[in-house]
């Protein structure tokens, strides 16, 4: 539980300083400190009492389906990583509360830190690879906005960009790793995967899963070639750099590498990528950066250079190769951390970074110039500090490599030239910023000063520990390291000495040859420098990343071009042709043609029927361009399918259906009046082509797929049970209204509220809708002078309570028989739409006072409530109840809250239908001004 | 029958998908209800043809399936609202472009000028 704890408190913290307002930047000060101090102190305690090589796990189950687990391991290499990640990350905290003193952006740098910090502690703490996964996308996603942490600098957001494109990529590489492991291992535990590493050695996806890992590992890690959103990334705050840069976003890819090492060492795949990136990363990154300007950059390339090493040190693939590359790991974060800070103190001590007008500043600053001496010289592994006993190991196991034949000598001399090169650029460091004669004028900050007292502290700590490491390996970092190696290398750690002094021997005296070299490089280092510009300005890797990112966008642009042609035909023409294709193929490969299912005989009124129905929908493709007549045969092919619903068994549809297109025609009619009434087509022959074919398969396969469905038996669906308990279980006989107020009656609920917010859409776009009407009608023939016919008015007005009634009976007799709330409404509304038709809207209006949305909220309030109301019987939401009623005259009525609900439906409907067609009349107030005019 | 019935769904379903992909607002509504007569149809057919048996209880009776009949139902009753609102959309259209026209005219111009520099991000 401890060890969730661990994970959880950085983004617990995180989420205090999100609460905390922007100015409380002491709070937020003290909540990230206290974080990062309880988080090391949670750790170091839970470490003691484990055994040097004993293992502490917690799991909690997540999304087991698909084997993902909240679990979490802490063992002596995840040790490592997260005393890294913690301890550096305090130290960082610290510096960064001088760096950013007096701004506003303190609580966000802390909040994304700590972010930050809470996904590394995922990373290096996880047992499940999927788990891991997760934590890695995290870190390349807060790395982002660490990165542009100043969204107003151009380059802080390319930057950003670069490092989230690079690292997602090996993000997502690493997923499709991790999903390959899981096929081959049958789980995603690490504990379950590391068990099975002969296994996944001889699978034939091992290759897949090796160079997807080390995409995944050389992306994060900057390794070449993707070495170059690094750099860019110092457009971060310095206190982003000296994090992510030394101990955590870039070591994970280490940690990748080190945690899944025994899955892959031995194996010739993972020997060779490794080492040939390594060694090009190693000494790519050395020469560039001796000739970086921006301090920052220098740091930057070293960075890679180091990151080279460690990932050369693994490739190697000795047992003690692998504990000289943790062994490096440790000693480059402790470093790299310190000198990041120290070039942030020169910075905003003199506010710039440019090595071209810094110098001299030891006179000013010498407290600084001791630690960034000293962190340089440790950089550079100058003995006595710790950064010359990782080389020495990697010096030796160059030597002792046999990969390459003939060529092996080739390794250990690049180690020294990668060497003499780390030599230089630190030595150019050191002695560009703080010695090579007075300080200029033209500082920005002039004189500049050394920092505050505390701002220093943490370069402090880690220069001494680097003096201590270099000093006493064995005391300070030996059972640290001797753990992490054993559980990198499953147990099999090699018998090695952490001490200052082997004796002279090959690896000294490389070391000697390289310092030399080094320094020879230095003093020559203006000659080197001519060189540099004619051979490798055009060695940019960032700029054919931005040409690969253009071309990228050209290339979506035309596939943008082809899909996205802004013309709904085009769009509902893929979609269509989709709707044929995927079904049509399952269909082909059905075969038979025709079941055996009972027909039903041909009688010749029904297909008389049929055929009408179908040359009336031919018609009204045919009579397109003129609107009316269009009009008319819709309706009428509307009118068949109705007779059709009637013919084969269902009343209730016929009802709707033939109430539905009333209303629905009186809508069209509205509508074409402000159309244009002749409408030829404008598409050019192609288009009706490619139309006419898509419409022609369309139709052949919807046709086929019913007939083959109709001859076919029906499967047992829940249609018995339904015919089964309407009348029992609702009081109801007929079954599809018991279905739509019972049983499905959540269903009809929702479905009723559609209707009612399509109905407030239609009222919101007409708002301030103002069409101009036209001067004639069809056929330029002159408008009725009689707008309102008296004789329709009259019979309009007979019909309406009479109509009301005809709805109260088809409303009451639903339940029982053909009808319902949805029949008796159309047909309520059908009434009162009559009345808008025949004496003009002004008229209806000012008779009919009703607000037609408030119907139709009360409407669905009614279903609503009533649905509720179960719930006070203890029953589930819409449960109903029935009973029968006996009234004088009329005989037996059933009486059942299902029927409420009915009401509630039928007032939603009204209230909508009248809301969308009145409203659409009001538009006939304008035709009357113009045609008075 | 089921032929018949089948053929006609066919037809239907044919002509509504014309209309569908005209490029004029009135035959793009009338295909729309072409088509979701043709739909409906098509799910009252997967409950198979039957004459003279609704579902509607009564002693001794054979029932026509009543789930399609359901579904079928709502969607007459949804498919007007559906209808009514895309009637509006076409007309709010009218009065904003002048155009009876599906695509925007202006915006179907200014896409055919050779330029990528909107697809640029940022």
């Amino acid at each position: 539980m401890a060890l969730g704890w661990l994970v959880v408190l950085p983004f617990v913290a995180a989420a205090l300083l999100a609460l905390t307002t922007a100015h409380a930047r002491a709070l937020s000060t003290w909540i990230a400190f206290a974080a990062a101090l309880f988080g090391l102190g949670l750790l170091l305690s839970e470490r003691v009492g484990m055994a040097t090589y004993g293992v502490m796990q917690w799991r909690h189950a997540w999304v087991p389906e698909i084997g993902l687990a909240l679990s979490l391991r802490l063992d002596g290499l995840s040790f490592m990583f997260a005393l890294l990640v913690l301890a550096i990350g305090l130290l960082v905290f610290i510096y960064a509360r001088y760096y950013l003193a007096g701004s506003d952006t303190l609580p966000r740098l802390y909040l994304l830190l700590l972010l930050f910090m809470g996904a590394m502690l995922g990373v290096v703490l996880s047992n499940n690879l999927l788990l891991l996964v997760i934590f890695w996308e995290l870190t390349s996603l807060v790395s982002f906005l660490l990165i542009g942490f100043w969204p107003a600098r151009p380059d802080a957001r390319r930057g950003a960009r670069m490092a989230l494109t690079i690292t997602g990529a090996g993000g997502l590489a690493l997923l499709a790793a991790v999903l390959l492991l899981g096929h081959v291992c049958g789980s995603f535990e690490l504990d379950d995967v590391l068990a099975q590493t002969a296994r996944i050695q001889h699978d034939p996806l091992f290759p897949a899963i090796l160079l997807l890992t080390l995409f995944a590992a050389f992306t994060k890690s900057a390794q070449f070639p993707f070495q170059f959103w690094l750099p860019h990334a110092m457009s971060a705050p310095t206190p982003v750099s000296a994090y992510l840069h030394s101990a955590t976003m870039v070591k994970a890819g280490i940690f990748l590498l080190a945690r899944l090492y025994p899955v892959f060492e031995g194996t010739d795949w993972w020997a060779y990528s490794a080492t040939l990136a390594g060694l090009v990363t190693l000494v790519g990154g050395a020469s560039m950066a001796l000739f970086q300007r921006d301090i920052k950059g220098l740091l930057a390339y070293s960075t890679i250079s180091h990151l080279g090493l460690i990932v050369l040190l693994f490739g190697l693939d000795t047992q003690l190769s692998t504990v000289a590359a943790l062994f490096h790991t440790v000693n480059h974060a402790v470093f790299k951390a310190s000198l990041f800070m120290a070039a942030g103190i020169i910075d905003h001590e003199t506010g710039t970074r440019d090595l071209g007008r810094l110098r001299g500043l030891a006179k000013y600053m010498p407290h600084t110039a001791v630690l960034a001496g000293v962190a340089s010289l440790a950089m550079a592994g100058v003995p006595l500090l710790n950064g010359f006993l990782s080389k020495e190991m990697f010096f030796g196991e160059t030597l002792a490599q046999g990969m390459f034949g003939p060529l092996n000598w080739a390794v250990p001399v690049i180690a020294i030239v990668a060497a003499a090169l780390s030599v230089a650029y630190s030595l150019r460091f050191v002695w560009g910023v703080f010695f090579d004669g007075p300080a200029p004028r033209d500082l920005p900050h002039y004189p500049p000063h050394e920092p505050p007292r505390f701002m220093k502290l943490p370069v402090e700590i880690l220069v001494v520990l680097c003096l201590l490491i270099g000093l006493f390996p064995q005391y300070t970092i030996g059972r640290l390291l001797e753990s992490a190696a054993w559980f990198t290398l499953g147990g099999k750690v090699p018998a090695y000495s952490l001490s200052l002094w082997h004796g002279i021997n090959t690896p000294l005296i490389m070391s000697v040859v390289s310092f030399a070299a080094g320094a020879l490089l230095f003093f020559l280092r203006r000659d080197a420098f001519r060189h540099h510009r004619s051979l490798l300005s055009d060695m940019n890797a960032s700029e054919g990343f931005d040409r690969l990112v253009q071309r990228l966008e050209k290339g979506a642009a035309v596939v943008v071009r082809v899909f996205e042609t802004r013309s709904l035909p085009d769009y509902l023409s893929w979609m269509i042709a989709a709707m044929i294709v995927v079904p049509g193929t399952a269909f082909v490969a059905l075969g038979a043609w025709g079941g055996d299912f009972v027909r039903l005989p041909i009688d010749p009124l029904t297909l008389c029927g049929l055929v009408l129905m179908a040359l009336l929908a031919v018609g009204v493709v045919l009579v397109r361009a003129h609107t009316l007549y269009a009009l008319v045969m819709l309706s009428t092919c509307g009118l068949l399918v109705t007779l059709a619903f009637a013919r084969f068994s269902a009343p209730d549809l016929a009802l709707t259906q033939v109430s539905v297109e009333l209303v629905t025609v009186l809508l069209l009619v509205l509508a074409i009046y402000f159309l244009p009434n002749f409408q030829p087509d404008i598409e050019p022959i192609p288009t009706r082509v490619r139309n006419g074919a898509l419409a022609l398969a369309g139709g052949a396969l919807f046709g086929s797929v019913a007939y083959q469905v109709m001859t076919r038996p029906p499967a047992e669906g829940i249609a018995p049970y339904f015919l089964a308990h309407a009348l029992p279980g609702s009081g109801g006989h007929n079954v599809v209204n018991v279905i739509l107020v019972d049983f499905r009656g959540f269903d009809t609920m929702v479905e009723v509220s559609v209707l009612v917010v399509a109905g407030l859409a239609v009222k919101a776009l007409l708002r301030g809708l103002r069409l101009k009407a036209p001067d004639t009608g069809p056929g330029g023939l002159p408008w009725s002078s009689q707008s309102h016919p008296l004789l329709l008015a009259i019979l309009a007005r007979l019909m309406l309570p009479l109509t009301a009634l005809v709805a109260v009976f088809v409303f009451l007799r639903g339940h029982n028989l053909p009808g319902g709330g949805f029949i008796a409404s159309l047909i309520l509304s059908i009434a009162l739409l009559l009345q808008y038709v025949a004496s003009g809207v002004l008229w209806a209006e000012s008779r009919i006072r009703i607000n037609y949305r408030a119907l139709a909220g009360l409407g669905i309030l009614v279903a609503a409530t009533t649905g509720l109301g179960s719930l006070a019987f203890g029953q589930p939401f819409l449960t109903s109840a029935f009973g029968h009623l006996h009234l004088p005259l009329i005989g037996e009525i059933e009486l059942s809250t299902a029927m409420l609900f009915d009401l509630g439906v039928l007032g939603a409907v009204v209230g909508t239908t009248l809301t969308i067609v009145s409203h659409l009349g009001v538009r006939d107030k304008d035709m009357q001004s113009v045609e008075k005019s | 029958m089921e032929a018949a019935f089948a053929a006609a769904i066919g037809v239907l379903c044919a002509c509504g998908i014309y209309l569908l992909l005209c490029a004029r607002v009135l035959p793009v509504i009338l295909g729309i209800t072409l088509f979701s007569y043709a739909i409906n149809l098509f799910l009252l057919g997967m409950g198979r043809l039957a004459t003279g048996k609704p579902p509607v209880i009564a002693a001794g009776a054979q029932y026509a399936d009543p789930v399609p009949q359901a579904l079928v139902l709502t969607a007459i009753v949804i498919g007007f609202a559906m209808t009514a609102f895309t009637v509006v959309l076409a007309l709010r259209s009218l009065a904003l472009t002048g155009s009876d026209h599906v695509d925007d005219q202006a915006d179907r111009r200014g896409h055919a000028k050779p330029d990528g520099g909107e697809t640029r991000g940022a």
